[in-house]
This record gives structure tokens, C-alpha cells and sequence, in this order.
């Protein structure tokens, strides 16, 4: 059960949490200008690496906010935990 | 009849009665089930697993792996070690064949949950875990201490070691009192840590009795600092016959002696290969049990003994007697030069291959552990947790050390949470210095399969020969093929006694072998106290609407859809549910029904620009609906594939009320917030969930307009004054309500909501009009199939796209994008061969298809693999139609109409022809009644 600092609420439990897969994934401005394999790389394609990983979470039974955390995969260690829209912090 | 024959000299205490196999026994109060039965002189106590061999008590706390038994009465309970089963009077119990038995009755005991916070956890309540205690506690820390045993002391009560001048159990008592009196420090007795996650986050069992309010807590402890004082196992060498009742754990045997006043046997023989044995020898002696010899591996013997016969750099080579010990064959050291076997008569063999710490918590958190190749033994090394190990779990041996080390740990501990710890000298013991231990996994022998390695799996050494003969190398390989260490004792006595047995069969070192991870639990939980109160209801909330007690009043039988209790149907006096819901659909066709739709999930959307994030997550254009207007919309994943269905209903120029599925509710307000939140930020709409804010009556059928003229006089009801897909407000019933003009049946019909406080009377008020019949979710399924209208879950499945379900006409082609859009250019989502939702007529117009059957083209089934054109996803029997039909997901479904395909069922083939999806009054002639 990892302790994850929601930048609203301050730490609170995982169970409080619901995860959303890698961040900074954006919507693509025009989808349309997009040729299929592009779109195909948006819709499908997304990082798996062991260790530091930039990633979204919701805070969905507390302040249900959505916001970034950078999780050491293999350790489960919060580096940094950040807005949504927000620059993910030089390393680690 | 002298009671309680192996019973020490001198020791008393309450008596307590119970029941063994169907035997009655006397035992005392601070008796285990086991010490009981060896005072009682039960040797055999359960029977292996695999092998059916008679098994007899092995350990004295949670490490035992033979003598399992289950208890009958008070309450049957499987699988329970008798070393730690506190003594009570009444128990019944028997000795177990490897497996227990779960009762078939409800457990009528209540089972808690705790959560908690401390600065410090401490973590067995030994020397160590009581000095770290003491330290962390004169700081101010919040501390908790738990401990799995009835009294402090960890092995002190065992070892009756002496520490400050006081006998050890008397000494932990006194420490137990002074952390008593700190008010920041909690003391769990019988609370054993089960599971170290993340971020400092454990979880432990306290077992409570029978006479509690609750026979089991579960406690949630999260801690700042963690102190792992959790001890070390004895562990067992591989012999032959080391699995007969009468072997025992030399420290068990100590145990047995000390802390419960048992003699485990009468004439004994101490196997070891280090110096700890000598002094449960000492004791036993002292106790009046006979040493016969001590057999030590090592060449030079151990320290000065000045008991029996010392038979330095001998081995153990054979054990005699079926159902307990009778001999022991002892043989020097075939590396030694020496021959000549010798047999000692003796009804009890201790023995101690060495010490495992325990290290279970520590892995658990994730910490790194190396071999140390002089203690022989898995030590820890690095963690990132917040941790601390302590005295014996890190290797150290002597008293003294083991004090000094957990007093060190416990101030660590609170300095690192913040917290300045006093100057509080160490408790101390007089420190034996111990010759060097020598580390046997394995007596030499011919032949293997009486050499035990995992008592309670049966693993012997042969099956792990077998195993690396079969190319294994690592231990979890091993592990995995001979199921070693994967008991319920988690291989506490026989993990490393595997990894040792291993690596003399690979000729390896056992630092190279890695180890095997440490899992949760670290001793066995029942899911009752996993589960605490968090059941039934509890666990699931069961939610109703508003009209609920009037449709269990009127005998409806309901289907759970999500959390909610909806209606399924109305039975009548003698009908099954065919003839129900064929005559609440006839009722809705051909006059007027009423459906309580106050389930449906109701998002209220404010905000200048509502309209434009409607635009973008609906497929259809949503902003071009004028106010007082109402459209049906679908919402898609980014791939296109259908997520959830519903109306949007316009109240306002920058105010929508968007409804969902059921099931979906709580899922498309996630979806919306999500995209505001995260990819939209800038749109200044707010959402709200106002499903329970509302009741909605359905009112439906030709009929349906009367009723509602008649309910709400002042409202024009006319086709042109209040035409299709619109809403007005109006009065109905005297009630203020917002009534919508849409249909889920294909019928004329209406919605009905008003506030959830006046839900019932405006359902009472409908159906007082007398020409209503009220009807359930099945009702609505058969109604709304007929019509070929989808259910989104039932008929989509996550790769369906809403051209498949023939609703292209809700693709909006003059918005630049909606999410979905993209992926509905993709060549994958414009393939012929897509699977199309068409309708099936059975050629028997009386049979029902499953859901879930296959469709295939041919009369006969080819030889597999057999390729499958599409699946039944709705089938029913139609009122209207006047026989069954089925809805299907089919490849190039809509190419196919009117084509005989065939549903393999059991052994049949079932003939249909394919039509379109919607089967039911095709020209939509019905909408306006
Ligand atoms: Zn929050």
C-alpha cells in the first residue's frame, strides 16, 4: 500500500488513488492530420520502463483531482509528484 | 493414573480439560495444544501430506510444519499449528491428514479491522524488540509493539536466560510494564505481523479468543520507522528418518522444558552443529531428562560439556521407531577415517543444523539479503524502506548483543523520526563466547527418500536430486518443482535447509544460489479476518431507488445491475417469469406500462462551455441542439469503440443533463473529469452526478399520452404541441416535473422526473390511473431488442464501433473531431467482414437461443478449427412477434440478411436466418402513438 502525496490533500493511502497510465501523453491538436500509423502510435503505443516513469493518477475517493507522480517503477519510490498540464522536474 | 506423565516436576497451574482425537486430556493454562499433548505423552500428532507418515510435534511457536490439527469445537477452524494453539478448556481438536477442512457452517465470530499510526513499530517483543521499545518510547515517539505470543520475551521464557540479574521472563515482564505506563506507546500481545508493503505500510493479525467481542483484528499500520526484532528459527539437517515424532528442534525441546514445564522424551539424543544445542542439553538435564549423547559434527566438538558422551565429527545416520523415536544409529564422519556405527537407544533426537534469521518481514519490504557464509545463514542487507533490524534477525547471536542491539535500533528509529532519545543504558547478560558452528545440510547416504527437507510438503532429498538431475539450477526452480517451501509454514524450518541441500547436490556455494522471495502472509490468515466487517452489504453497498418498497411490496423479483436493485418483473398470481414479461410487454404494445428508470445515471453539466465538451465527447453534434430539446448520443474511446450510450437534454443555453447507462454512471463522470482535467483545462464547465437527485418514471405505450393528459391537466399533450425527443415542465400528479418525450420501446412514450423525495407518490399517482401495468428490466430488454436498440455491455463487448451496431447516423461529419473520431477512418474500422449487430429468427419460432452461442455457416461442424462468424449477444421471446428472436453480433452481418445460418448447441445444429437488426415496427410508425 504505497503512500502517495496527492498535492491537494497531502499523503493518503493508494486505495484512494486510481491509476491512469503514462502522463504527458497529449491528445493530438488535429487527429485528422494524423496518418493511421501515427494514430495508431497515440491510441497504442506506451513506455514500460523499469525504473522512473512519469505517470498520471486520480485521486478518485479523495479531492478527485487528477495529477502526475514520477513512480520508480521497480521500487515503487515517489520522486516527484506534480499538476496535471505541469513540466515533469528535471530527474532523477 | 499418574495425569500428565511428562509433566516437570513441580510445575503447576489451572487445569484445563480437552479433547485429542477423540481422547480427553488435562493440560494447563499456558499450555499450546502441543505442549499439552507432550505433557500428555502424544508423540504422533498428525500425518504427512504426501507420504501419509506419522508426524509429531517438531517446533514450539510458528515455525512447526507437522503438527497441523483442526479444531472441532468451539468452532471448526482448519489447518492450525498445535504449537500455537493457546491451551483452553473445552477444545476439541484432532491431528490432521496434511489438510483440513473448512466447516460448512457460517462462522458466527466476528472479525474486526484497525488502522493505526506510530512513529516506531517494533516488531516482536524478545530482548531486542523490548530494549528497541524502550529506547524509541523514552524519546516521546508514538510507538506500537506487536508481538505475536501470549507473553513478552520472545525465546527468554524459552532459554530462562538471565538478564539484568533478573530471570529473563521476569525481566520482559517488567519491561512490558514500562512501556505500559508511556502514554504514547501501544502493546499488541498474540499480534502477529503478517505483511510489510509499501511505504511502511503492515499488517497484523491479533488473535483475540473466543470470549472477545471479536476473535480476530486485523490491524493496517502504518509506520514512520519500523524495527524488525522477529528473532531466528532453528533450523533441521537432511537425515534419514529426521521426519520421526520424537525429532524435535533442539531450542524446541528447550522451549518445551522451560517455558511450558514438558518433557518432550525421557532418554535423549542432541544432534547439532553448533554450540546452542549444549545448552538446551543443559537444560533438558536439568530437568531430568537423560542426555544420552551429543553427536557434533564438528571434529573439535562444541564448548566444554560436562554432561554425557561427546561424539565430536559424528553424524546421524538413521532414526528407529514407526510412531516415535526408539533409536538413534550414529556413525562417524566419513570424511574423518573412522568406522563402526553405533545404535543409542532414545525416545527423543534433538537437533539444530543452525539458525535462520527472520527475515520474512524484511523481504517482503523489498530489502536485499546475502549469505553469510560463517553464520550460514541469509542476513539483511540493503532496503529503501524506513527499517531497522535488529539483535538475533540480523545474525547476532548472545544475549548481551542481541539487548545492546535492540536498545541501539529503537533510538535510531526515533531520532529518525524526529524524536531525541534519551540516554538509557542497554539491559545486559552475560555474554558465552560459542566455537565456531560448522554448516551440514545433508548426511551422506545411499539412498535419500527418508531425508526430509520440507516436513510438511514431504520434500525429501531425493526429490530434490530429482529436480536438478532434471537441469534445475535456481532455487525457485526447484522450489516450484517440489513444491519445497510453498507450505503453510512458508518454509520457515526448510527454505534454506532447500538452498543448502542444493547447492551440495550442484556443488555450489549457497551464496550463489540467490534466494527465494519472502511473500505475505508470514503465518497463515483466515479470510474472515481479512474480510473484517466488510461483508455482505458492507462490502458492496446495495443501492434502491425511492419506489423500491413499493415494488417488493407488489412481489417483484429483482436482478442486480451494478449496486442497484432493479426490478426484473412483476409475477402475478402463477406465473413464471415467461408469462410475466410476455404480458407486461403485450401491456406496454398495445395499452401502457410503467417503469421505474430512476437508475439511469443523470451528470449535470453547467458552464459556458458545456455545450463544446459535449461537442467533443459525444459522436454527435450536441451544440446545436436548441433548449427544451433532447438527442440521443454515444460516446466512444479514443478507438473507436462504443463506451456508453444515453440523451442529452438541453436545459439551457450553458446547462446539459446527460444520462448514462446504469452500470456507467460513476465511469462517464470519471471520463468527463478526466479529459477537463487533463487534456481540456481550459473549458469552464462544471460536472455534477445527480442520479439520486432525481426519480424517473418510464411511461410507455399507445396509451401512455392519456394517462399522462390525465396526471398533468395543465401540460398539451398533443403530437405537435409536444413532439418527439423534447421536454417540458409541467405538474403531474400536483408534482412539479420535468417530462421528457422519449422512447427506449419504440412505443409512444414519456419520462417522468421529479424530485427522489417525491418519487413514490408520482409512481403511486401513475399507477392509481388504473391503465398502467408496471414492468421491469426484462420487459425493457425484449421491448427495446425488438427495436433493435442496443444495450451497451450486453451487446458491445469493447471492440464494437457504433457503425456496427447501425447507428452511423449519430456520426456527426461536420465536426472536425470528436474522441473516437480518428479510429473511425482507420482501414481496420471500414472492413467489410466487421461484425454487424443483425437480428436472428429461429427457424423453430419457439426456440431460444443462448446467449453467448456461436454462429456458423454450415449444417455440419467441419473439423475444428472451426471458424466462428459472430456470437448471440440478446435473445428473447417476443409478445409482438409471437415467437423468439435473438440479436447477434455476425461478420458482414448486414450482407448476410436473409441468409440460414447455424448455432451449434450441445450437439445440435440450430437453424436461423439473419435480418436486420431491428424487427419491430421497422418504419417507426409507433413513436407518436
Ligand atoms: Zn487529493
Amino acid at each position: 500500500m504505497m503512500l502517495i502525496p496527492c498535492p491537494w490533500c497531502g499523503p493518503r493511502d493508494e486505495a484512494e488513488f486510481h491509476y491512469g497510465g503514462q502522463a504527458h501523453v497529449a491528445y493530438p491538436a488535429d487527429p485528422a492530420a494524423l496518418s493511421d500509423a501515427e494514430w495508431a502510435r497515440y491510441l497504442f503505443f506506451r513506455d514500460n520502463p523499469k525504473g522512473p516513469f512519469a505517470e498520471r493518477w486520480s485521486h478518485a475517493a479523495g479531492c478527485r483531482r487528477w495529477f502526475n507522480v514520477v513512480r520508480d517503477t521497480a521500487t515503487n519510490e515517489i520522486h516527484a509528484v506534480y499538476r496535471a498540464g505541469g513540466q515533469r522536474p528535471v530527474s532523477p | 493414573m499418574t495425569r500428565q506423565p511428562f509433566r516437570r516436576d513441580g510445575h503447576r497451574g489451572e487445569t484445563l480439560r480437552f479433547r485429542f482425537d477423540g481422547r480427553d486430556y488435562e493440560g494447563y493454562r499456558g499450555d499450546t495444544l502441543a505442549s499439552a499433548l507432550l505433557a500428555n505423552g502424544v508423540r504422533a500428532v498428525a500425518t504427512s501430506v504426501r507420504l501419509g507418515r506419522p508426524r509429531g510435534v517438531f517446533a514450539a511457536w510458528t515455525e512447526e510444519p507437522n503438527a497441523l490439527v483442526q479444531i472441532e469445537h468451539p468452532f471448526p477452524e482448519p489447518m492450525l499449528q498445535a504449537t500455537t494453539v493457546e491451551l483452553y478448556d473445552g477444545l476439541v481438536a484432532r491431528g490432521l491428514p496434511g489438510k483440513g477442512r473448512l466447516s460448512g457452517e457460517a462462522d458466527p465470530a466476528r472479525h474486526d479491522g484497525v488502522y493505526a499510526h506510530c512513529d516506531v513499530l517494533v516488531v516482536g517483543a524478545g530482548p531486542a524488540g523490548l530494549s528497541a521499545a524502550l529506547s524509541a518510547a523514552g524519546s516521546g515517539a508514538r510507538v506500537v509493539l506487536a508481538d505475536d505470543r501470549p507473553v513478552p520475551g520472545g525465546s527468554l521464557p524459552d532459554t530462562a536466560e538471565t538478564v539484568d540479574g533478573l530471570p529473563g521472563a521476569e525481566w520482559a515482564a517488567a519491561a512490558l510494564a514500562e512501556l505500559d505506563g508511556h502514554p504514547e506507546v501501544r502493546v499488541l500481545a498474540r499480534t502477529g505481523v503478517l505483511g510489510y508493503y509499501d511505504d511502511n505500510y503492515l499488517v497484523a493479525v491479533e488473535r483475540r479468543g473466543e470470549r472477545a467481542s471479536s476473535r480476530e483484528r486485523l490491524w493496517r499500520i502504518r509506520a514512520r520507522r519500523v524495527v524488525l526484532a522477529t528473532g531466528a528459527h532453528e533450523r533441521s539437517v537432511a537425515f534419514a528418518g529426521n521426519d520421526r515424532p520424537g525429532v524435535m528442534l533442539a531450542s524446541a525441546a528447550r522451549a518445551y522444558v522451560n517455558r511450558y514445564g514438558v518433557l518432550p522424551g525421557r532418554r535423549a539424543v542432541v544432534f547439532t552443529a553448533n554450540d546452542s544445542a549444549y545448552a538446551a542439553a543443559r537444560d533438558l538435564t536439568a530437568a531430568g531428562v537423560e542426555v544420552a549423547a551429543v553427536v557434533d559434527v564438528r571434529r573439535g566438538g562444541g564448548r566444554s560439556w560436562d554432561g554425557s558422551e561427546v561424539l565430536a565429527g559424528h553424524l546421524v545416520t538413521g532414526v528407529d521407531g514407526q510412531d516415535g523415536v526408539s533409536s538413534v544409529t550414529v556413525s562417524p564422519d566419513p570424511r574423518g577415517g573412522l568406522a563402526g556405527d553405533r545404535e543409542i537407544e532414545a525416545d527423543l533426537l534433538l537437533v539444530s543444523g543452525g539458525w535462520n534469521p527472520v527475515v520474512h518481514l524484511f523481504g517482503q519490504a523489498g530489502g536485499r539479503l546475502r549469505y553469510d557464509e560463517r553464520l550460514g545463514a541469509l542476513l539483511p542487507a540493503a532496503t529503501r524502506q524506513a527499517v531497522e533490524v535488529a539483535g538475533a534477525a540480523r545474525g547476532l547471536s548472545t544475549l548481551g548483543r542481541c539487548l545492546a542491539d535492540g536498545a541501539a535500533a529503537g533510538a535510531r528509529a526515533a531520532e529518525a523520526a524526529g524524536f531525541r532519545a534519551g540516554r538509557r543504558s542497554a539491559a545486559r547478560a552475560e555474554d558465552v563466547a560459542a566455537a565456531l558452528a560448522e554448516h551440514v545440510w545433508l548426511v551422506p547416504a545411499a539412498d535419500y527418500r527418508g531425508h526430509f527437507v520440507d516436513l510438511q510438503r514431504d520434500v525429501t532429498v531425493a526429490d530434490v536430486m530429482r529436480a536438478t538431475r532434471a537441469g534445475l539450477r535456481s532455487v525457485e526452480h526447484v522450489k516450484r518443482y517440489t513444491t519445497a517451501g510453498t507450505a503453510h509454514d512458508q518454509g520457515k524450518t526448510s527454505g534454506l535447509l532447500t538452498s543448502g541441500v542444493v547447492a551440495h547436490l550442484l556443488e555450489v556455494d549457497v551464496a550463489e544460489l540467490g534466494t527465494t522471495t519472502f511473500r505475505a502472509p508470514y503465518v497463515p490468515v483466515s479470510f474472515a479476518t481479512l474480510a473484517g466487517r466488510d461483508r455482505g452489504a458492507l462490502h458492496d453497498p446495495v443501492r434502491v431507488t425511492p419506489l423500491h418498497g413499493w415494488h417488493v411490496a407488489r412481489g417483484a423479483l429483482f436482478e442486480n445491475v451494478g449496486q442497484w436493485k432493479r426490478p426484473r418483473y412483476y409475477p402475478r398470481a402463477g406465473e413464471d417469469m415467461r408469462a410475466a414479461v410476455l404480458r407486461e410487454c403485450a401491456a406496454v404494445r398495445r395499452g401502457a406500462g410503467a417503469m421505474d428508470v430512476s437508475t439511469l445515471g443523470k451528470i449535470d453539466l453547467q458552464g459556458p462551455d458545456a455545450a463544446e465538451l459535449l461537442d467533443r465527447l459525444y459522436t454527435a453534434m450536441m451544440s446545436t441542439l436548441p433548449v427544451g430539446a433532447i438527442r440521443y448520443g454515444v460516446m466512444c474511446q479514443p478507438d473507436g469503440t462504443v463506451f456508453d450510450d444515453g440523451t442529452v437534454t438541453r436545459l439551457a443555453e450553458d446547462r446539459f443533463l446527460a444520462t448514462t447507462t446504469t452500470g456507467n454512471a460513476a465511469a462517464v463522470l470519471d471520463w468527463m473529469e478526466e479529459w477537463l482535467q487533463t487534456e481540456w483545462p481550459s473549458l469552464r464547465v462544471y460536472c455534477t452526478s445527480v442520479t439520486e437527485q432525481w426519480a424517473t418514471v418510464a411511461l410507455a405505450g399507445p396509451g401512455s399520452r392519456a394517462v399522462l393528459a390525465g396526471l398533468a391537466p395543465g401540460l398539451a399533450v398533443d403530437g405537435e404541441s409536444f413532439p418527439f425527443m423534447t421536454w417540458r415542465e409541467a405538474r403531474v400528479a400536483g408534482i412539479e416535473a420535468r417530462v421528457c418525450r422519449i422512447s427506449f420501446s419504440g412505443e409512444l412514450a414519456y419520462e417522468i422526473n421529479v424530485s427522489a423525495w417525491d418519487g413514490l407518490a408520482l409512481w403511486e399517482a401513475v399507477q392509481g390511473s388504473g391503465a398502467v401495468t408496471p414492468y421491469g428490466t426484462e420487459t425493457m430488454h425484449v421491448l427495446r431488442a425488438e427495436k433493435g436498440y442496443p444495450i451497451v455491455g450486453q451487446d458491445t463487448d469493447g471492440t464494437v464501433t457504433p457503425a456496427d451496431l447501425g447507428l452511423g447516423w449519430v456520426l456527426s461529419g461536420k465536426k472536425a473531431d470528436y474522441v473516437g473520431k480518428r479510429s473511425h477512418a482507420r482501414p481496420g474500422d471500414l472492413r467489410p467482414d466487421r461484425k454487424h449487430l443483425v437480428g436472428l429468427l429461429p427457424d423453430d419460432p419457439d426456440r431460444l437461443l443462448p446467449e453467448g452461442a456461436h454462429l456458423v455457416a454450415t449444417a455440419r461442424l467441419p473439423e475444428p478449427p472451426v471458424p466462428a462468424l459472430g456470437h448471440v449477444t440478446s435473445s428473447y421471446r417476443s409478445a409482438a412477434l409471437g415467437r423468439t428472436f435473438a440479436l447477434a453480433l455476425v461478420s458482414g452481418g448486414r450482407e448476410r440478411v436473409g441468409d440460414r445460418l447455424y448455432v451449434p448447441v450441445g450437439a445440435e445444429q440450430v437453424p436461423v436466418t439473419v435480418t436486420r437488426h431491428v424487427l419491430y415496427d421497422p418504419e417507426g410508425a409507433r413513436r407518436d402513438g
